[in-house]
């Protein structure tokens, strides 16, 4: 392992300088390649038929209304996936393999892939996909965190508890020091209930790839997706090949901001490339994009902060809620990265994190800009203005006040490094012309002196 | 499904002829028939711009207008605009500014930017906006548009060289 | 009816890596020739610009001008192995990758030159524009006629092998410690707004923000995360949703009619200071940012909006139906008590 390469740069050398983008010149002449720009000799189109219902069992599935389509070429179901189980971080040994590349017996949101349609035009594709007749039988559906939880709550989950497991508990914990004796003690408690919107990414371009069969039995798939080699490891695992049938080429993305990560539809492109001979595109319509694709997680955060009179933070408890929707994808990885961020840039002597990844019927939340942090800085800095507003002190020196050092330790038990909210936050008021303290100008983040 | 039918036009200066079902967007045909890829198909809804073309001069989406609607009409695309690595001022202006990130929306603003100068050429910046306002960017908080936007009508105006060729397919 | 202004902060950091660590990336680096740097990475580029700088960061550390610099990204058969394109970790693990790659391949062609130019390499400088010198004669030979050297005269190799990886750190089940990542970045933002009360929309006026990144590898592209991500946080805080009425999943947006984001006539002026604190890791001390520059905005803007009309807001987005439900509330509260000292 190599801690990295921190040297200076030249000054007159390209580190520092801004550089025209490589790309910039291909992008504006309209140049650029992205996959729905690949258009091969005998391309079909992939549309997905999908459950239009949050929770339902499958019955029945009847294509002969669709197969009458002009254009028609294969339906693919269930069935037809060699190992049907998408899972992208199962890869890594962290998650479950808990979701269908194409549902058989139940589905846990709308929009959830049954059949993907192949045919000669995406249009054909599109009418046939909507005649697939599916007969289902509405299941109750939760939505709210809290009540997935509940006992009694519709099961989204297969082992009927709507929570993930981390180590035996249904959450992630963070214990550090005592924070009930600390909150006990503590001048002022603050709680806060906090929640955040699911968030769709909304690139101007749509997740989509086109895969092509080869004669040496190998497969090419252009792909937007933000990991090349994660989508071709997951590829290869449902299609159960060797990974070297597989050529995937990308690398320039219109926009990812985190929705580009999951994988979902190169494993069914390549497998309706290979059951057809012929090469295939499946490119998410906007409506798709929006309905289907993974969203940012909805989070409610309680936060309880037990503050001095001085607004130090001397303890901070946590309860999240985590909404991963119908399948955890990400979500695990979330959690762990929230757990790690609750106390921010502050040092917070006494914590208890509880965080949970929650399982309802809404459409699969998944990996998005600043995953897993947005929501605790969001939650924690607006519980900072009510600290002091509640102690007497300005919103700055609160936080300045509170601000972590190298070499403090935080709730997971790393020391800082690399500290530097108070410089930034210093940088800030000088910019908007606040006027901060002598003290607080004197502040730094070096370690403190003991 | 309709007959399909032929539809003759003018695309950045070329004759053309296609034969297609009268209702398939002009973004379809630019796309899949003459592979002219630089007009995006971000949403088919007419939602973002990133289809943007100009139609006898006209900023349109070419995803709202019917191929036979565009019978006998003057079309012109991103791929008009430039020639090898001359490029057309704007699209120079977009580079310079770092008016963009992933690309995808540029194609887009910069035939809307053209739409905009062919008819105003000292546009204010609350016209540039308006002028753009259909055209929606995700990555650059459009900042560094309006300021490419800016330099390029003051570079037109000084009578920067267009140069674009009339002839590239 | 009123337009009533309000400022409020917020102070945040962004760890740079994937969480908890297990995410390498490889880089290769061979020379042509005549000199030309070819950089194999399979990092994917989303239009932050990393293509760019992780050139620069490629020329920098062999010490040849950029434009000797290709970079290929696209092609996983000849690209060695990046987890990805997320978590603010790709110019931090990619960008030490090059430079470990650079470093071998750099030795080889001093090594080459020495034998040419019959000195230690250590006695060896590039001074950038595609020359090798020997730092107290000056005497000089260029980069591509020692790559040309290299491989038709002496038969040597120049090209370069590096890896970033940090091993996945475990995480304690009962105290959760963990060693999530691999360095923090900070931001301070200042939002200034203006509430309509009449129709509860807000109006993000100006962001004024300081962000410290390690350092600024290209400080334009930097300037576009600054600005695109504050939109973004705008937009987060004021107007988008999957879930208009979360939790339940009605009226959930299909288009861009319905999925409202603000436009340029919505966006705020937007002032970033950089800072360049470096960072014990990165490379030249660069911290991740692309994604710290969404977050900071967030609080700031719900807090200015308390500052402006009293009311402190939860639950994002802060519609204008939510702003007028709120001031609504407080009225009737206010009917029925005795006004109470301000805010």
């Amino acid at each position: 392992m190599n801690e990295g390469n921190v040297r200076v740069p030249a000054g007159d050398g390209p580190v520092g300088a801004s550089v025209e983008q490589r790309d910039s010149r291909w992008h504006v002449s309209g140049h650029t390649i992205y996959v729905d720009d690949v258009i091969l000799p005998g391309m079909a189109h992939m549309v997905l038929a999908r459950s239009p219902f949050p929770h339902a069992r499958i019955r029945r599935i009847d294509l002969t209304d669709a197969q009458k389509v002009p254009g028609f070429v294969r339906a693919l179901t269930a069935a037809d996936v060699p190992k049907n189980i998408y899972t992208i971080l199962g890869l890594i040994g962290f998650g479950l393999d808990e979701e269908r590349a194409l549902a058989d017996e139940r589905v846990r949101y709308v929009g959830e892939p049954i059949v993907a349609i192949i045919a000669d035009t995406r249009v054909a594709a599109s009418e046939a996909a909507k005649l697939v007749r599916i007969d289902y039988e509405e299941l109750p559906a939760v939505f709210d965190v809290e009540e997935a939880l509940a006992p009694g709550a519709p099961a989204v989950t297969e082992w009927g508890i709507n929570a993930f497991n981390f180590d035996g508990r249904p959450f992630r914990q963070v214990r550090f020091g005592d924070a009930d004796a600390a909150m006990k003690g503590a001048d002022h408690v603050v709680e806060g209930r906090y929640q955040m919107s699911p968030i769709e990414h909304a690139p101007v371009e749509t997740t989509g790839c086109v895969v092509r069969p080869e004669p040496d039995g190998r497969f090419t798939v252009w792909s937007n997706t933000q990991a090349l080699n994660m989508s071709l490891d997951l590829t290869a695992h449902i299609l159960q090949i060797p990974t070297r049938r597989l050529h995937f080429i990308g690398g320039t993305v219109g926009g990812g901001f985190g929705g580009k990560v999951d994988g979902m539809v190169e494993p069914l492109a390549t497998l309706g490339a290979w059951l057809t001979g012929r090469p295939v595109k499946y490119v998410y319509s906007r409506d798709e994009e929006m309905i289907v694709s993974s969203t940012r997680n909805g989070v409610r955060i309680y936060m309880t902060d037990g503050v001095t009179n001085d607004g130090l933070i001397v303890a901070r408890k946590v309860r999240s809620y985590i909404d991963c929707g119908a399948y955890s994808r990400h979500t695990p990885y979330a959690v762990q990265k929230h757990a790690a961020n609750l106390a921010g840039p502050y040092f917070i002597p006494n914590a208890a994190f509880d965080i949970y990844c929650v399982y309802t019927n809404r459409q699969p939340s998944s990996a998005m800009r600043g995953f897993g942090v947005t929501e605790a800085s969001f939650a924690m800095e607006v519980q900072m203005d009510r600290i002091a507003e509640l102690t007497g002190l300005d919103p700055w020196t609160v936080r300045f006040r509170n601000a972590y050092h190298d070499g403090d330790l935080r709730p997971h038990r790393k020391p800082v490094e690399d500290a530097t909210l108070i410089e930034a936050m210093q940088a800030a008021a000088r910019l908007v012309g606040h006027r901060l303290a002598p003290e607080l100008l004197a502040m730094s983040s070096k370690p403190r002196e003991v | 499904m309709t007959e399909s039918i032929t539809v003759r036009f003018v695309v950045n200066g070329v004759e053309t002829t296609v034969f297609a079902d009268p209702l398939t967007s002009l973004q379809t045909v630019l796309r899949d028939q003459l592979l002219l890829t630089g007009t995006k198909a971000g949403c088919r809804q007419g939602g973002c711009g990133s289809c943007s073309v100009l139609v006898d001069g006209r900023l349109e989406l070419a995803c709202l207008r019917p191929i036979a609607e565009v019978e006998g009409r003057r079309v012109e695309t991103i791929e008009g605009l430039s020639a090898g690595e001359s490029l057309h001022p704007i699209q120079t202006a977009f580079v310079e500014n770092f008016a963009l990130q992933c690309g995808f929306c540029t194609p887009g603003m910069v035939m809307a930017t053209k739409a905009l100068l062919a008819e105003n050429a000292q546009p204010t910046k609350d016209e540039v906006i308006v002028a753009l306002s259909g055209n929606i960017c995700r990555c650059t908080g459009y900042e560094p548009i309006l300021a490419a936007v800016e330099v390029a009508a003051s570079r037109l105006a000084d009578g920067a060289q267009t140069g674009a060729s009339r002839e590239r397919r | 009816m009123a337009k009533v202004t309000g400022r409020g902060i917020a102070a945040v950091n962004y760890p740079t890596g994937m969480n908890l660590g297990g995410d390498p990336t490889i880089a290769l680096i061979h020379a042509s020739t005549s000199g030309v740097f070819n950089i194999s990475i399979s990092s994917v580029e989303l239009g932050q610009g990393l293509k760019t700088v992780l050139a620069q960061i490629g020329a920098e550390a062999l010490g040849v001008p950029l434009e000797t610099v290709v970079l290929h990204n696209d092609d996983a058969d000849t690209g060695p192995y990046c987890t990805g394109t997320f978590a603010s970790r790709t110019t931090h693990r990619a960008g030490n990758a090059i430079i470990a790659a650079a470093e071998e391949a750099r030795g080889v062609m001093l090594e080459e030159a020495a034998e040419l130019l019959a000195v230690e390499p250590g006695e060896l400088a590039t001074d950038g524009q595609g020359n090798i010198v020997v730092r107290s004669t000056k005497q000089s030979i260029t980069v591509a006629e020692v790559c040309s050297s290299a491989h038709f005269v002496h038969g040597r190799n120049i090209s370069g092998r590096g890896i970033f990886f940090r091993a996945k750190s475990p995480v304690d089940p009962d105290t959760g410690a963990m060693d999530p990542d691999s360095t923090e970045a900070h931001a301070c933002t200042v939002a200034e707004v203006e509430v309509e009360t009449e129709t509860g929309q807000v109006r993000v006026l100006r962001l004024t923000s300081a962000y410290e990144v390690g350092r600024a590898l290209n400080p334009r592209l930097v300037h576009g995360q600054i600005v695109g991500g504050a939109w973004m946080g705008v937009s987060h805080t004021l107007y988008e949703t999957t879930a208009p009425y979360y939790p339940l999943i009605d009226h959930a947006p299909e288009s861009f009619s319905e999925y409202l984001m603000p436009g340029p006539a919505e966006s705020p002026v937007i002032e970033a200071e950089v800072l360049g604190i470096p960072s014990s890791n990165g490379p030249y001390g660069q911290k991740g940012v692309g994604e710290m520059t969404a977050n900071s905005p967030i609080p700031a803007i719900v807090n200015a909006i308390y500052d402006a009309i009293g009311v402190r807001f939860y639950e994002l987005p802060v519609t204008p139906e939510k702003v007028l439900r709120a001031l609504e509330e407080r009225r009737q509260s206010a009917t029925l008590e005795p006004a109470t000292a301000g805010r």
